[in-house]
């Protein structure tokens, strides 16, 4: 039985990679300065999801929330050979948390997207680190869930077996579909772009991008999204109506968690004693360190 | 009795004990429930484990829930979260923290989605205090401190509106006061009702690998990143290392470019420690690394590069090579002690 595999992606700004031309001159980090990339262990879901495909048969949907400029990130998507992508995106989901997030997602899956067999998501996302939406999503759906997946052993038609990376401890499950996925960096090497879908979806367009689009050309919206849709270039775009969303269960109203603070680590000069990296230098560290008792 | 829920700690079982993080957490959830003026009570869910709760209670817990059950024998993720989810539901605990180990960071995020409540990942400090939002002050909240933005940011986290509040604290980051030993508390046996649904992912097999070093245990930690530059040096901090008694870590570069087992990783998506001292060779101090070792009490930094952040926390520092540093303390040492 081919496989219908929904793949979660997430848009992040790029924490991991902070230089110097992100800092700002008191030494915190600006933050709106951090390129947006394709959250690292999502690359790790979709090649999971791809895989499947190629072993098992199927589709892969890949589906991400976020602003208008996400979008790049499904086109990467098909770059990388998924099937179809889907922006989830309205003004009204901005500030979600968690909660907020996987109400969003589960629903647009349950609205659109059912009957599915497998939900891959990344491990977490580098900009929060939570690991939350997975599992909430998972619960939402009323599925079951398998954090830190990092292989796929069997698949039967009704349920997979499925390895999971806990560091010190491996764990071999078996699993009924459908299911929730959530998928380590140490899972795979995802493939890359593919030269020839590169120059096909070079013309892939969200439905924020056809309003500007539309204009310039002077043709209506309509003709320009069935323009594109014939040639599988129109990314489908969801809103808060379109997934039938409960409003007091999106956006800020519908996160439970709040921020009070936010502060900026600023790296403080603790009382730095230098020692020379010569024979006395050494010795008097040693010595101090020994008259202070941290040694001994 | 307080009108008030208790301070509730999932308490974890890892090789039929109770884990680190929960006895940590014990401790941290006795501060929070002295000062909300209401009882600490841990959650403890398995099989055969009811005779764990006199540790809970030596460690501070007022109240063990126990639920005993075959089915909850190994961690899955659907019964623990039915037993759990039912059990707050009845008790209405004001908080709930668990460990944020890969058992709390699975079994948390489905719970707070079945109480529709909020949850806070990986926090490394938790207090009491209030909030104000929109003209209304909102008192006795949790405060959930927590880095984000690949640890550029400290957030302050807070639930308001709902209940319980909950959280997951990293491992390592909140002390265990000593336990008292023949303090007792109040059982209570959980009823289990799980149906088959529970049952859609079972376990085939579990292997775990003994863990290669102890970095938490160690009372001096000496690091290498990836500025030491080969496998090779990693010889000499173990050298060092045994010397002092202390144990090698690494950042995660160092791992990355394997010079060293994962297992030795301090940082972020490593172990956190606190030793009495962390000698930090050739790391240069990105923010991942340094939330997994800023609060050792001193910390020594040996790096050619004298702008490395390192230096910014660092209590005592030389800039030179790894390579010619390290033999030379090596001789200092072997000639003191």
């Amino acid at each position: 039985m081919p496989l219908r595999i929904i793949v979660l992606i997430k848009q992040v700004p790029d924490t991991k990679n902070v230089t110097g031309e992100v800092m700002k001159p008191d030494g915190t980090v600006n933050r709106g300065a951090l390129a947006a990339i394709f959250n690292p262990e999502d690359l790790n879901a979709l090649e999971m999801g791809l895989d499947m495909k190629a072993r098992f048969g199927g589709e892969v949907i890949v589906l991400t929330m976020g602003p208008p400029r996400a979008a790049d990130i499904l086109k990467d998507s098909l770059c990388r050979g998924a099937d179809r992508v889907i922006l989830l995106s309205d003004r009204r989901f901005a500030a979600s948390d968690t909660l907020a997030t996987s109400y969003t997602i589960a629903q647009a899956i349950q609205t659109h997207l059912a009957p599915y067999d497998v939900v891959v998501c990344g491990r977490q996302a580098i900009d929060g680190d939570t690991a939350q939406v997975g599992p909430q999503a998972a619960e939402k759906l009323g599925i079951g869930q398998v954090t830190y997946a990092d292989r796929i052993l069997e698949y039967n038609g009704s349920t997979m077996v499925i390895r999971r990376d806990l560091g010190r401890t491996q764990e071999v499950v078996e699993a009924h579909l459908p299911v929730l996925l959530t998928v380590p960096k140490t899972a795979n090497a995802p493939r890359w772009p593919n030269a020839r879908l590169l120059l096909k979806y070079r013309r892939a367009r969200s439905a924020f991008e056809v309003e500007g689009e539309a204009k310039a050309q002077g043709r209506t919206v309509d003709e320009v999204v069935n323009g594109l849709r014939a040639k599988g270039l129109f990314i489908e775009t969801w809103g808060a109506e379109d997934i039938g969303a409960d409003l007091s269960r999106i956006g800020i109203s519908g996160s439970p968690t709040k921020v009070k603070k936010v502060e900026n680590v600023v790296l403080t000069g603790a009382n730095l004693k230098l020692f020379t990296p010569d024979d006395t230098g050494v010795r008097d560290l040693i010595n101090e360190l020994i008259e202070e008792r941290t040694f001994g | 009795m307080s009108q008030h829920g208790d301070v509730w700690v999932f308490a974890e079982v890892e090789d039929g004990k109770v884990a680190g993080v929960s006895l940590e957490l014990l401790g941290k959830g006795r501060e929070l429930a002295g000062e909300l003026g209401v009882g600490l009570s841990a959650a403890l869910l398995g099989h055969q484990t009811r005779c764990l709760a006199d540790k809970l209670f030596a460690h501070g817990a007022d109240t063990v829930y126990s639920a005993e059950d075959e089915r909850l024998a190994q961690y899955t993720t659907l019964p623990y979260a039915r037993v759990l989810t039912d059990l707050v539901n009845r008790e209405k605990p004001e908080i709930v923290l668990y460990g944020a180990t890969p058992v709390g960071r699975d079994l948390a995020p489905r719970v707070a989605s079945a109480l529709k409540t909020g949850l806070t990942a990986d926090c490394t400090d938790l207090q009491i205090g209030s909030y104000e939002s929109g003209g209304r002050l909102y008192q006795r909240k949790l405060l959930q401190i927590r880095p984000a933005w690949g640890g550029n940011i400290i957030a302050t986290i807070v639930s308001p509106d709902v209940l319980p509040e909950m959280a997951t604290v990293r491992e390592g980051v909140m002390h265990i006061p000593e336990p008292q030993e023949g303090r007792t508390g109040k059982l209570v046996e959980v009823p289990v009702e799980l149906d088959s649904e529970c049952g859609a992912v079972k376990v085939l097999e579990r292997h775990t690998q003994p863990r290669r070093v102890d970095l938490k245990a160690a009372n001096i930690i000496v690091s290498g990143g990836y500025g030491i530059g080969t496998k090779d040096t990693f010889a000499l901090l173990h050298e060092l290392a045994s010397l002092l008694g202390g144990a090698v870590g690494a950042s995660r570069a160092a791992v990355d470019a394997g010079f060293i087992h994962q297992d030795h990783q301090v940082g972020q998506t490593g172990t956190t420690v606190r030793p009495k001292l962390y000698i930090a060779c050739g790391i240069s101090g990105a923010v991942q690394h340094r939330a997994g070792m800023e609060d050792s009490a001193k910390i020594l930094a040996i790096n050619n590069d004298p702008s490395a952040p390192i230096f910014g926390i660092a209590h005592y520092g030389i800039v030179g090579d790894v390579r010619e540093v390290l033999p030379k303390m090596i001789k200092a040492i072997k000639g003191k002690l």
